[in-house]
């Protein structure tokens, strides 16, 4: 049996359809998880980085990975988890922020870690796009969000932190 | 002592400082004062178990024995481990909870600071990554240190009995051992007594803001590093143990 090879854009291609488990409208591409994928003679190797250390997604996410990957003809697929460089929220990619909006979630700002600690950053609401809106908890549902109150439309919502 | 036995001994220090801390956190999930507190609380308790499984899978890799870091979690009594006995403690009232947290974080807003600058690069990676967490943990503090400090009576003299309690286990903070000197000499470990200027200046002006005393300094309390622990590490330890000690091996 001829077993198939695939290039990298192709395995790309596959991964692009995996979805974050915890933001289902943005892919694990989008999010910038993906760091690289090594094609070897005796198999694929997949490599990710978290978003967070605690990040409860990565076992899904990692467990995704190889069962697509798996019943594209993929095989054998290693998936790597690696640290540096750490993850930011600068590599998602602008269609994932808009995406995030769209669902709900206001986009983290670009490059404004240093700001949002000093809570300098005025965070738009998502749903009405007002700029009244404040802090409620610097933790929100997961570990990448954060709490905010939109003070026009009186409605909670969800921010994606700077990181 | 070997090169590598000390990163190995360093490895667990941090990933066993990062595992306690995380399972007191944890007890806070439904017991926190109101929803978003309890969300926060937790938040920072995965933080903590993420980057505790980084460092005791490193500390595995380091011992090259084929531990993984269940093991190394669930199958070593209390003398076999290094974390920091302010770790341990109870987690008290909620002011005590975050005078711990204050005292800790700020510890760790430093001490990552320069992880993220040794010349190992696996501790320098997982560094750099906790960096980014501990200044959120780190401004959580702070806020309430200063919110209850500053706040009723009764808030600002609970924060005081927490300060007064906790000061003597900060000391431990900085100690440092033949294991730091050794891997210090190649710049794998952080010179932790440096860190400690800093650490009180930060201190001492978050507790004026809050209207609270700094303790005189006095007796500090000891022991971790020899894995002398408080009795309450054993009780943390037979909970968190307990499914592994009973069914050796079980996996789901």
């Amino acid at each position: 049996m001829v077993v198939p090879r695939f290039d990298k854009e192709q395995i790309l291609d596959i991964l692009a359809t995996i979805p974050d488990p915890e933001i289902p409208v943005v892919n694990i591409l989008e999010m910038g998880m993906v760091k690289d994928v090594v094609i070897g003679d005796d198999g694929y190797e997949v490599i990710i980085t978290p978003t967070y250390s605690g990040c409860p997604a990565v076992g899904m996410i990692t467990a995704d990975i190889r069962s697509t990957l798996e019943a594209k003809g993929v095989v054998p697929t290693t998936v790597r988890m690696v640290y540096d460089p750490a993850w930011t929220t600068d590599w998602m990619t602008d269609i994932a922020k808009k995406k995030l909006h769209d669902y709900g979630i206001a986009p983290p700002l670009h490059s404004s870690c240093n700001d949002e600690m000093l809570g300098n950053n005025t965070i738009t609401c998502p749903r009405c796009g007002s700029e009244r809106t404040r802090l409620l908890s610097r933790f929100g549902s997961t570990a990448c969000k954060a709490l905010y109150k939109c003070d026009a439309c009186m409605e909670p919502f969800e921010y994606f932190k700077c990181h | 002592m070997t090169q590598q036995q000390a990163l190995y001994k360093y490895s667990l220090r941090l990933g066993d400082n990062a595992l306690i801390l995380s399972a007191r956190l944890s007890e806070w999930c439904s017991n926190a004062p109101f929803l978003e507190e309890d969300l926060a609380l937790t938040n920072m308790a995965l933080d903590l178990i993420g980057r505790a499984q980084a460092m005791l899978k490193y500390a595995g890799e380091v011992d090259g024995n084929g531990k993984t870091e269940d093991d190394l979690a669930y199958r070593r009594s209390e003398r076999e481990y290094y974390n920091n006995l302010i770790m341990e403690l109870p987690n008290g009232d909620f002011a005590y909870t975050m005078v711990r947290q204050l005292f800790v974080s700020t510890f760790e807003l430093f001490f990552f600071e320069e992880l993220q600058k040794s010349t190992d690069a696996t501790l320098a990676a997982i560094g750099a990554k906790t960096l980014k967490e501990v200044k959120y943990h780190h401004l959580h503090a702070k806020d309430w240190v200063i919110r209850l400090g500053d706040g009723t009576a009764e808030s600002n003299r609970r924060v005081q009995q927490a300060v007064n309690q906790l000061w003597m286990y900060t000391g431990e903070l900085f100690e440092m051992d033949g294991t730091d000197a050794l891997l210090m000499k190649d710049g794998i470990a952080v010179n932790a007594e440096h860190l400690k200027m800093g650490w009180i200046q930060m201190v001492t002006q978050i507790l004026a803001l809050a209207n609270i005393e700094l303790p005189a300094d006095g007796y500090m309390q000891t022991g971790s590093r020899m894995g002398i622990h408080t009795e309450h590490l054993g009780h943390i330890l037979s909970e968190m143990q307990y499914l592994q000690r009973a069914y050796p091996d079980a996996t789901w």
